[in-house]
């Protein structure tokens, strides 16, 4: 098992997410550069935070079009799984690998704070260890994370399961209308992150690479680490034709 | 355009901002008269911002050495040994000028600046603090005679200041944990926007800016030059302000984050190959200043060819090429030979570097244009023989508030719940939250103390279990009432608050904000508060190693507050050790320290004078007066010690220091920073008015609070270091209360006055917008 993490010029979040896989869960991780047009050899890719090329005309407006990507968007559809967190969000938005775009925070105002969202879906290979409806406390820190798609396309992705994290208030209830201690971007929704159809790409606003320890603010981020590795270990071991998994341990 | 062939005459000169005495100095050094280009160069070298001309004299006071120190200053920032091989690289430097003429522009490019100058002696920035000062942003007794389009244009500023830090420091991918926002009258026309960065590099691969081996190529690197902030450093930073400063909105630089990002991994890359000799960035005076500080401190001389530099526009003169503050590019000296592993790594990152000249014997600064040569100054007497003055001092004849009435204390038992409402909701003691979180203080996941969650920011090193702290401060008001107890006092306060988090003080970086040098008064303060930093440097075993120095901060002949801003670096062995100014438990004691004898301070004259400089008196009854209170530096060291003891040996859970606003506003930020929690106290009975006792400021003083089962071991510690401990109350989840002589004199629920606290900075703020 093998992770990849993206590593755009402006990409800040990047040496974040490494650390979180290879010195707080411990699984093998690689850098891979925006030049590269091939991702072969990696089990799991990781589009990190950051402001992937200055993100001065829109967010991953311009990563969308780096060698990388386009390895990227055939990894992902011979089924490889792959996270977008914050830059790396927009940049799937941006790359059409997920439906929609970021706007900019209701507010006009970046934002740094610790939120908190709800596992609407644990039926993806980044949400199956969590329990269904479990609170994540996890930080955000951007300008634009304000979710919005049109009225079709968010039928399309209710209707599909495809909204994997919604902002919440920290008892689980729902935000309501201009809610900004709960949704605190103005997110359509209050969409925190969603999955393609095929539920193989997810990416979100918070940082789960941020949230790995509790001496930092929350440790809620490993279980979208940790579910991303049993999926994994599942489908080696199904390769194998070996017993069931064994659960990571938490 | 400049036209470079006319002649230079003294009344040029005098345009240029040089003296008739600097000219002929210029004239000596060359044997000759300068040409345009050359006089250029000159006037920026020895541009107050550059030179240090009235300061340095003085700054030689201040103490350098400690055991940790690596590098004072002189080099681009200091370096303090952290152990394992590390080294920490701080520095604070202003931008308050071009904060006032473009307030975003001026911001960002103040962080950038400081950003470049860690990096460039190959450390990684880690951390940024931000200390900001306004003018008043609301109106109300604290807002002196602000009129109404002031406090707008105040808020303004202040809006666009903290949107240029955000934008800059949040792409760039540094954290910015901490600092301070500030507001007093004088800053209404010159807001302080003081950056202090704080790197990481091993020890045995730090780079300076010395230039040396002859023959070696120079090399430029990073953005094009074009003719943005041209004279920054001579017109903007060394001259006061009149009614046309908004003028001077073309000499203020444009900012790139993403580019300095750029630079910065490919800096740190090109540094591994081992291919770099000197490595200096471009700041104030570009490549004036570049070029001639990294010859004359490698003791050689370089020549460089205009023609060859990376231009963004066309037709750029040679004066303008020289004197240009393009920002995000840097000047580095290469091994002859080896210039295709440092291109390699630019070319990477999508970043010129081109070869521009070579290195020397010849001690000279030779700025050629297409071969032709533009200008040749010798390098060493450019960076380092320019004027030094000793300014005439004098102390002003009358107090610094003449006539200003001093305080009545209120009458006996009256209740002070409002006062100390609205005391938490005047902008200086609010919450600072609506500033912080447009920030990104979490970014490189280092950051266990961010902003408003302790005394001091805390980021721990992932390269060990150790950790470092942060913290800013500066007391402008107190500056002015006395500036050398004003100056002791930054001190103490960055000092005890770093202790606070459980770190030990072991360095500090100084970034003084100041009027006019050439104003005996202002030179007084000046001397006055290098000799307060000196004595307290000394006592807390902090040396100062490195800093700026900020003068002209006057508008309309109005001088500034004197305003020293100390930034002090502390070291935690255990990072799992790091204390938060929020209590913890229910049910935990709350202990107040005191390393000072609180009878020394109980006398009734000393109490109204020291109460007439507080925050309270300003806030409440718009006084400011009387004299700060007197320090005792042995009793600050004595608590920093005991708290540094407390945290290590585990032994309390919260530690929150004593300043503005009182204890009263220490025990309120000791709830509102926790889970819900509240606090009952008794402050017994003394014979000191009841606003003395719950708002008063001295120093020396922090709150903790302790398990009751530790109550023991944690008196038995600050037994050892002979501080005084009073154990004041609880912490519950009831009512905040307040009793003293057996009245309760503060009370109401926490969240109502948590409510009042956070919010009311952004509503001033978005007031009007």
């Amino acid at each position: 098992m093998k992770f990849g993490v993206v590593q755009f010029p402006g990409s800040n979040c990047d040496d974040d997410a490494y650390y979180a896989i290879g010195s707080v869960i411990g699984q093998p991780v690689e850098f891979i550069w925006h030049q590269s047009e091939q991702v072969s050899g990696f089990d799991a890719i990781i589009l990190p935070g950051g402001f992937a090329f200055g993100d001065y005309l829109r967010t991953g407006a311009i990563a969308r079009f780096s060698p990388v990507m386009k390895a990227v968007s055939g990894f992902a559809r011979s089924g490889g799984l792959v996270l977008g967190v914050c830059n790396g969000f927009q940049i799937l938005l941006e790359a059409g690998l997920l439906p929609g775009a970021m706007l900019r925070n209701q507010r006009l105002r970046f934002l740094c704070r610790q939120v908190h969202v709800r596992v609407e879906n644990t039926d993806t290979p980044f949400t199956c260890a969590a329990r269904p409806g479990q609170i994540l406390k996890m930080p955000i820190a951007h300008m634009e994370g304000n979710y919005f798609c049109d009225a079709a396309t968010l039928a399309e992705l209710e209707r599909n399961k495809q909204i994997v994290f919604r902002y919440v208030h920290p008892d689980g209830r729902d935000a309501g209308p201009d809610d900004f201690d709960a949704n605190p971007n103005g997110a359509l929704h209050a969409i925190a992150g969603l999955c393609n159809r095929e539920r193989n790409v997810v990416g979100l606003m918070p940082h789960p690479e941020r949230a790995v320890e509790s001496a930092l603010g929350s440790a809620d981020g490993l279980v979208i680490l940790r579910s991303m590795v049993e999926s994994l270990s599942r489908a080696e071991n199904r390769i194998k034709s070996a017993p069931a998994a064994e659960r990571i341990p938490a | 355009m400049i036209d470079t062939e006319i002649k230079v005459t003294p009344q040029i000169a005098a345009e240029h901002g040089l003296s008739p005495d600097e000219y002929a100095r210029t004239q000596k050094i060359l044997g000759r008269d300068p040409n345009l280009t050359e006089l250029g160069i000159f006037s920026v070298m020895w541009s107050e911002h550059c030179s240090y001309k009235s300061s340095r004299v003085h700054l030689k006071r201040l103490p350098t050495r400690g055991p940790h120190v690596v590098q004072g200053p002189g080099e681009n920032a200091g370096v303090v040994d952290i152990g394992n091989g590390l080294v920490a690289v701080f520095k604070i430097e202003s931008h308050n000028h071009p904060s006032f003429v473009e307030p975003f522009q001026g911001a960002a490019t103040g962080v950038g600046g400081i950003l470049r100058d860690i990096f460039t002696m190959g450390a990684r920035p880690i951390a940024v603090l931000d200390s900001l000062r306004f003018g008043p942003i609301s109106p109300g007794a604290d807002a002196g005679n602000a009129t109404t389009e002031e406090i707008a244009r105040n808020r303004s500023i202040l809006d666009g200041v903290v949107r240029g830090i955000a934008f800059y420091g949040n792409c760039f991918g540094v954290p910015t944990v901490g600092g301070e926002v500030m507001f007093e009258p004088c800053y209404s026309n010159n807001p302080l926007v003081n950056a202090l960065a704080l790197g990481i590099a091993r020890k045995d691969e730090l780079f300076f800016a010395r230039a040396h081996g002859a023959g070696n190529p120079v090399i430029y690197v990073g953005a094009k030059t074009g003719r943005d902030g041209i004279h920054g450093a001579s017109l903007l930073a060394s001259a006061e302000f009149s009614e046309e400063s908004q003028q001077k909105r073309p000499n203020v630089q444009v900012g790139d984050p993403f580019m300095e990002k750029l630079l910065l991994e490919a800096c740190l890359e090109a540094m591994r190959t081992g291919a770099i000799v000197a490595i200096q960035d471009m700041g104030a005076a570009g490549l004036t200043s570049t070029s001639s500080e990294m010859a004359s401190r490698g003791g050689a001389g370089i020549e460089i060819d205009l023609a060859r530099v990376p231009q963004r526009e066309t037709g750029m003169t040679p004066y303008e090429m020289m004197l240009s503050e393009s920002q995000e590019r840097m000047l580095l000296v290469a091994e002859r030979g080896r210039e295709r592993e440092v291109f390699d790594v630019f070319h990477k990152w999508g970043l010129d570097a081109v070869e521009i000249g070579r290195v020397t014997e010849d001690g000279k600064l030779r700025v050629l244009n297409h071969g032709r040569v533009a200008a040749e100054i010798p390098a060493h007497a450019l960076a380092e023989e320019g004027p030094r003055y000793e300014r005439p001092i004098a102390a002003p004849k009358a107090a610094a508030a003449p006539g200003a009435p001093l305080i009545e204390f209120a009458r006996e038992r009256a209740d002070l719940t409002e006062n100390f409402r609205r005391l938490l909701a005047s902008p200086a003691i609010a919450s600072k939250y609506w500033v912080t979180e447009q920030y990104d203080s979490m970014v490189r996941t280092n950051t266990r103390v961010g902003p408003g969650q302790g005394d001091a920011a805390v980021v721990r090193l992932k390269e060990s279990k150790r950790a470092l702290a942060l913290s800013t401060d500066g007391n402008g008001r107190w500056g002015f009432l006395s500036p050398r107890l004003g100056a002791m006092h930054a001190v103490a306060e960055a000092a005890r608050n770093v202790a606070c988090t459980g770190a030990r003080p072991i360095a500090a970086t100084n970034c003084l904000n100041f009027g006019n040098p050439e104003k005996p008064e202002v030179m007084w303060q000046f001397t006055e508060a290098i000799d307060g930093i000196a004595e307290a440097c000394r006592a807390l075993e902090t040396p100062i190693t490195g800093g700026n120095v900020s003068f002209y901060n006057e508008t309309l002949g109005k001088p500034i507050y004197p305003t020293p801003v100390l930034g002090v670096l502390g070291l935690m062995e255990d990072a799992d050790c790091a204390l938060g100014s929020g209590f913890r438990n229910e049910g935990d004691l709350i202990l107040l320290l005191d390393g000072a004898n609180p009878e020394s301070f109980r006398s009734a004259d000393l109490q109204v004078g020291m109460f007439s400089s507080s925050e309270y008196a300003k806030a409440i009854h718009g006084i400011v007066a009387g004299t700060p209170p007197a320090i005792d530096l042995t009793a600050e060291k004595r608590l920093i010690d005991c708290l540094v003891k407390l945290a290590a040996e585990r032994a309390i859970l919260s530690a929150h220091d004593v300043s503005d606003g009182g204890l009263a506003v220490t025990l309120a930020e000791s709830c509102f920073d926790s889970d819900g929690l509240s606090a009952e106290i008794d402050l017994g009975s003394h014979d000191e008015p009841a606003e003395s006792a719950l708002f008063g400021e001295r120093g020396a003083r922090a709150v903790v609070s302790v398990a009751a089962a530790l109550l023991a071991r944690a008196t038995a510690i600050a037994a050892q270091y002979d501080i005084k401990v009073q154990q004041v109350g609880s912490v519950t989840r009831g009512e905040f209360r307040i009793q003293y002589k057996g009245t309760p004199v503060i009370r109401g629920t926490t969240d109502s006055f948590r409510q009042t606290w956070s919010e009311s900075l952004g509503k001033a703020i978005e007031a009007a917008s």
